[in-house]
């Protein structure tokens, strides 16, 4: 099994500016992006009662990437995005944002704010709220409890939530209960809600199931809109959309058994015999 | 159950804050609050004793033990109502209040006790020497007033501290706050405790240098009562409209989405947690002078269960609707032990599996749908 | 003839007892008995029992019974009935029971009479006697015996009471001035470690008011140490034992209690605060089947309890059911609802307990094969019923276990604990599984109350003083699998009564409390938790 460590190659004092050369400052709240790598993860392991979820795996996305994730089931993906934000500690291996954060070291809460933005599997908003106040919450701002008894909605969030609430083309139902939104419309909310966060970086856990074709294409636009802001790693069953967001040079990395089993454009991986074999068939 | 919404037009024209109270609800209760701050007095001490508008003291200190416990129920919706904590040991918070400010009223007894003694009666008759270090200083009110804040304040930090790093929830956590206050109950039925076992703290005489059974005590104890259960009110809806309460809300719903958006649960828990306990310990403080005793069966898990119900009759989630549960179920309480008392368990047992059931809203859900109809 | 030859023999006995010098009595021995001076009395007794021989022995015991008697010339006569004997040679004279005085005792004198006798009675025959008497003087120890119990003490055969006599010897050599003997003395304590025997080393360690130790040679003292700690642990390995037994039993009661609301938490997710209640239903269950058995089966009192216990477990279980299916079918999915509700229907049932069988607490006694004890060790004595009470719950555990892991019904419950909506997709009727699961639940809680009915009171309030504890077992052992509930409510039991003897049963429930709250800062999810990907987000 190839598995490319990615790095980039090793620049002088004089270009990075950094008079040490190897030291890596850790100021809190800022990703170090020297080797321009945003998420490395290295010789990753988890194992529920027995069974290895995650076998070795290692993986590193660069800073503005978007990687596609694709795989079978089983193949430890969604593993994989709980060890990064926090919800599963690996029982082996390092996971770090930039060079200096240590993500098993952290609570789901500090890996949020750090950065790290995750769009679930099923839509997973706050029912009992308007789409509005969804939107509120996760606007990136301070999250402490003392600050939010006293805030107040200032004219420039507001404005942040109108227009996200146009990009999401949910204007309409502003302040309908999210729990009364179609499944469809729950997603983009969700994705609305990504799009306050202002993350560094997003996992998105099949962002397109259960959309129609023209929501999926809806999504595949915002997701554009995002490309430049953050990086992005995508996990999805759905080729095309796959094929969309990768484009001609886009990288995808194929996961089988809880380890990468090929890297590469979305042509490589297509005609690696090892992914034939595991995942897209003949 | 409760969430914040508004209606909002096309432009999304969002005020900056959600009102505390709707301009109708302003409208209501403000010259209701002033017309009975008027009134009472004028019902309790100017009206003769014959006529039918006057206030007897017994009323004054029904009405008053009642809103006490109003209070404490508003405590109690803060953190089950909106945080999702079902706590089944708040009468715990209630019961510590009323002890320190027992305290204080026992102090205040002076040499007027049965052994006249400066040490209250139990320690004399415990033949105790001197006073225990934790009592000194609560001759003075103002120190009692700041442990009524502060003990009950302090426990609950730091068992909210503990329980909720460890991510405890739901059942588990209810069970073990039934435990805890259970532990305490135990604790001082215990003489050694010095809180006079499980007699508790009686015979007060007088409070800040007034007779605590004067009816001018007693409308004085009454309106400040009122008073507060009025700002507890005012004060628990700030905290519910703001975006703090929006976070605490989703943290009932979906924690661990919450998590994932970046609010470490901890703080806000802890902060409603802490924050509903002095609120229960001043409802408690308030409760002893009017009521003229306490004892440690305040701090029973059945009280603390109790408190849950008059919560759920008057309907979770509102802050109106536990008030009204605690007038509903303690109104129903005086007047049946007054004349069927063997069946008022049973009554209250009912209550407590009809209500889930039938009326998971409360008596508010039920008005709110006849409201809807209309 | 026989009489003379009687006499020959008194004579020739007399004749020998005078032979013999320093040992036999004589008339004017017993002289100062008849005077008014008490310490003559004294000094004669002393005598008396100094010889040690059958005239000894007579006077004795006739002085005990106080039918010693004085003539008018100071002559000293042992009366019986309406005769009057000369103690010397026992042989009857002829002066008139109206012509003599008795002889009066104080309380002194009478108690030296008394050990004097004992000290004689040491070598009697008869086996039975020779035991009352080193009874009696263990009871109260009279140093100036010394040599009688030296002698009794070399001369006796009998092994049991051998041992007694070496205690007792060993009791009076402490105070022996040769200090060897003393150094046996304490080597003989420290081996035997009769508890009763500790506070005789203790002076020996203790120090004069001018600060010299009041036991002179250092050997001894070093013996007496020895011998104190070896007590000592064995004692503290008794107390060990004992509180170990206490844990246990605690334990076992909890587990009872603990295992039906294990199965049901686990199940349905509903923590049932009516459980106690079924705790107490299973032993009034238990006390009707007595008050049945005594007025219809009185023979078979005896067997009642092997009724009340299928008895206990359908009372229980049905009324589990009942409430299962009207209850908290209705509330399924709002566990903090259930909770109220549950109760509410603990209080009811509180009540109609109270109403129908009384406020107070109602009798139930345990037949005769479960009372009494076993004493495994000395001051240790393990009681029938909490034994059986053990093994009882020892088997319950296994049909539990049985029931749940090898039964089609058990993998029915397991399943639907696991993951309710794929159990339903598999065509388990989850709802049928539910009420099923929980009158089990509830049917082991009713054995947990006709346990409990055997050691306890039983009373309406009976499932109150429980709950809290199973409750905290089943959160400290997690829920899912037996073995943390076993081992739950175990420890519970066993943490409990260690910390107990230091800080009370009150303290000791808090700092349980404690200590489980910051146990569950490690583990949330108790001891034995279900692992695996939790199917929330």
């Amino acid at each position: 099994m190839n598995t490319p460590k990615n790095q980039a190659p090793d620049r002088g004092p004089a270009e990075t500016g950094d008079v040490s050369g190897l030291a890596h400052l850790n100021i809190a709240g800022q990703i170090d992006l020297s080797h321009k790598v945003i998420l490395y993860l290295e010789d990753v392991s988890v194992s529920f009662d027995g069974i290895k979820a995650l076998n070795q795996l290692s993986l590193a996305i660069e800073n503005g990437e978007l990687r596609c994730i694709i795989g079978p089931n089983g193949a430890g993906k969604t593993t994989m995005m709980d060890v990064i934000t926090g919800k599963t500690k690996p029982d082996g291996g390092r996971v770090f944002l930039g060079q200096t954060i240590d993500l098993t070291r952290l609570d789901e809460p500090r890996i949020a704010r750090a950065g790290i933005g995750r769009k679930f599997q099923k839509p997973t908003v706050f029912e009992q709220h308007s789409v509005w106040e969804n939107l509120d919450l996760a606007m990136n701002e301070d999250k402490s409890w003392f600050h939010t008894l006293g805030s107040r909605l200032s004219k420039k969030a507001l404005a942040r939530i109108e227009e996200t609430l146009g990009l999401i083309r949910l204007e309409q139902q502003a302040g309908r209960l999210a729990g009364e939104l179609s499944h469809g419309q729950k997603q983009l909310l969700e994705i609305g809600m990504l799009l306050m966060q202002e993350p560094r970086l997003l996992l998105l856990d099949e962002p397109a199931a259960g959309m129609s074709d023209h929501e999926t294409a809806q999504l595949a636009e915002l997701l554009n809109l995002l490309r430049g802001k953050c990086s992005m790693v995508v996990v999805e069953h759905d080729m095309e959309f796959v094929a969309a967001l990768s484009g001609r040079d886009g990288k995808v990395t194929v996961m089988a058994e809880g380890s990468v089993i090929s890297e590469g454009t979305l042509d490589h991986v297509k005609r690696d015999e090892v992914v034939i074999e595991s995942y897209l068939g003949r | 159950m409760a969430s914040a919404t508004i209606s909002i037009p096309k432009s999304l024209a969002l005020p900056d804050r959600q009102p505390v109270l709707g301009r109708t609800a302003w409208r209501t209760l403000t010259p209701a609050f002033f017309l009975i701050l008027a009134l009472v007095p004028i019902c309790s001490m100017v009206v003769p004793e014959s006529h039918p508008f006057h206030l007897s003291a017994y009323a004054l200190t029904l009405v008053g033990k009642i809103m006490c416990y109003a209070i404490g129920a508003l405590a109690l919706d803060l953190v089950w109502g909106y945080c999702g904590i079902l706590s089944l040991g708040h009468s715990l918070f209630f019961a510590l209040g009323g002890y320190m400010m027992g305290m204080y009223l026992m102090r205040a007894i002076g040499l007027d006790g049965v052994y006249h003694s400066p040490l209250p009666d139990f320690m004399v008759f415990l033949d105790w020497k001197s006073l225990p270090w934790y009592w000194h200083g609560t001759e003075h009110f103002i120190y009692a007033a700041a442990l009524v804040i502060l003990v009950p304040g302090l426990l609950a930090w730091l068992f909210g501290f503990f329980a909720f790093r460890s991510r405890v929830k739901g059942v588990y956590l209810s069970i073990i706050t039934q435990a805890l206050t259970f532990a305490c109950m135990l604790l001082f039925y215990r003489n050694e405790t010095g809180f006079g076992g499980n007699n508790g703290f009686t015979d007060f005489k007088r409070i800040l240098g007034f007779p605590i059974a004067a009816t001018g005590t007693r409308t004085t104890l009454f309106l400040l009562t009122f008073v507060v259960l009025t700002g507890s009110f005012l004060a628990c809806r700030y905290i519910v409209t703001s975006k703090l309460g929006r976070v605490v809300m989703a943290v009932r719903d979906t924690e661990s989405r919450l998590m994932f958006l970046g609010y470490s649960p901890l703080g806000y828990k802890l902060f409603v947690w802490t924050f509903s306990a002095i609120l229960c310990g001043i409802a408690g403080a308030l409760y002893v002078p009017q009521v003229g005793i306490i004892n440690p069966s305040e701090m029973s898990p059945a009280n603390s269960i109790e408190m849950a119900i008059w919560v759920a009759v008057g309907g979770r989630g509102t802050l109106f609707g536990p008030i009204l549960g605690a007038f509903i179920v303690n109104g129903a309480k005086s007047f049946l032990t007054a004349s069927l008392s063997n069946y008022w368990l049973f009554f209250l047992g009912a209550m407590f599996v009809v209500v889930p059931l039938w009326l998971p809203n409360g008596v508010v859900g039920v008005l709110r749908r006849l409201l809807d109809r209309k | 003839m026989r009489r003379s030859v009687c006499t020959l023999a008194a004579i020739i006995l007399w004749m020998i007892a005078g032979a013999s010098g320093a040992i036999g009595l004589t008339a004017d021995d017993l002289k100062p008995l008849a005077e008014d001076d008490f310490d003559a009395k004294s000094q004669a007794i002393d005598q008396i029992i100094a010889s040690g021989d059958a005239v000894a022995l007579r006077l004795l015991e006739a002085l005990d019974k106080e039918s010693v008697v004085a003539t008018s010339e100071d002559q000293v006569l042992i009366q019986e009935g309406n005769t009057l004997k000369d103690p010397v040679t026992n042989v009857p004279v002829s002066t008139v029971a109206s012509e003599v005085q008795p002889i009066t005792l104080n309380n002194s004198l009478r108690a030296r009479v008394a050990s004097g006798l004992s000290g004689l009675r040491l070598q009697a025959p008869d086996r039975g006697v020779r035991a009352r008497a080193i009874d009696a003087l263990l009871h109260d120890p009279d140093p100036s015996l010394k040599a009688q119990i030296e002698t009794a003490r070399s001369k006796e055969v009998d092994p049991a009471l051998k041992n007694r006599l070496d205690q007792l010897w060993a009791l009076t050599a402490l105070q022996d001035p040769d200090p060897a003997k003393r150094l046996q003395a304490a080597h003989l304590i420290g081996q035997r470690k009769d508890p009763q025997m500790r506070g005789l080393l203790l002076p020996l360690l203790e120090k004069n008011k001018d600060g010299a130790y009041a036991e002179p040679d250092p050997k001894v003292r070093a013996a007496a140490g020895d011998a104190l700690k070896a007590m000592d642990f064995e004692q503290w390995k008794i107390e060990m034992v004992g509180t170990l037994f206490a844990g246990l039993s605690l334990g076992s009661i909890l587990l009872l209690a603990a295992l039906g609301l294990a199965i049901t938490y686990g199940l349905i997710g509903v923590i049932n605060m009516a459980h106690g209640e079924f705790l107490m239903i299973g032993a009034y269950a238990t006390y009707l089947v007595q008050e049945f058995f005594r007025r219809n089966l009185i023979g078979v009192l005896d067997w009642y309890p092997v009724a009340a216990v299928p008895v206990s477990f359908m009372a229980a279980a049905i009324a589990g059911f009942i409430l299962e299916r009207l209850v908290l079918r209705l509330l399924y999915g709002r566990p903090l609802e259930t909770l109220l509700s549950t109760f509410g229907v603990s209080l009811v049932l509180i009540q109609t307990v109270r109403v129908v069988f009384g406020a107070q607490n109602v009798q139930v006694s345990n037949p005769s094969w479960m009372s009494g004890g076993v004493a495994i060790m000395p001051n240790l004595i393990l009681p029938f019923n909490r034994i059986a009470i053990m093994i009882f719950a020892l088997v319950v555990v296994g049909i539990a276990s049985l029931v749940l892991n090898r039964t089609r019904l058990g993998l029915f419950i397991r399943a639907t604990t696991q993951n309710r909506r794929m159990a339903a997709c598999c065509g388990i009727r989850t709802w049928q599984v539910d009420s099923y699961a929980f009158a089990f639940g509830a049917g082991i809680a009713g054995l947990g109350g006709c346990a409990l009915s055997q050691i306890g009171n039983v009373g309406p309030d009976l499932g109150q003083s429980y709950i809290i504890d199973s409750f905290m077992a089943v959160v400290l052992g997690g829920v899912g699998q037996l073995a943390g509930t076993i081992v739950g409510a175990m420890g519970l039991g066993i943490v409990s009564k260690v910390i107990e003897p230091f800080w009370g049963a009150v303290l000791a429930k808090i700092a349980v409390l404690v200590l489980i709250v910051l146990f569950i800062q490690k583990r949330p999810r108790g001891l034995f938790a279900l692992k695996g990907r939790s199917v929330e987000i």
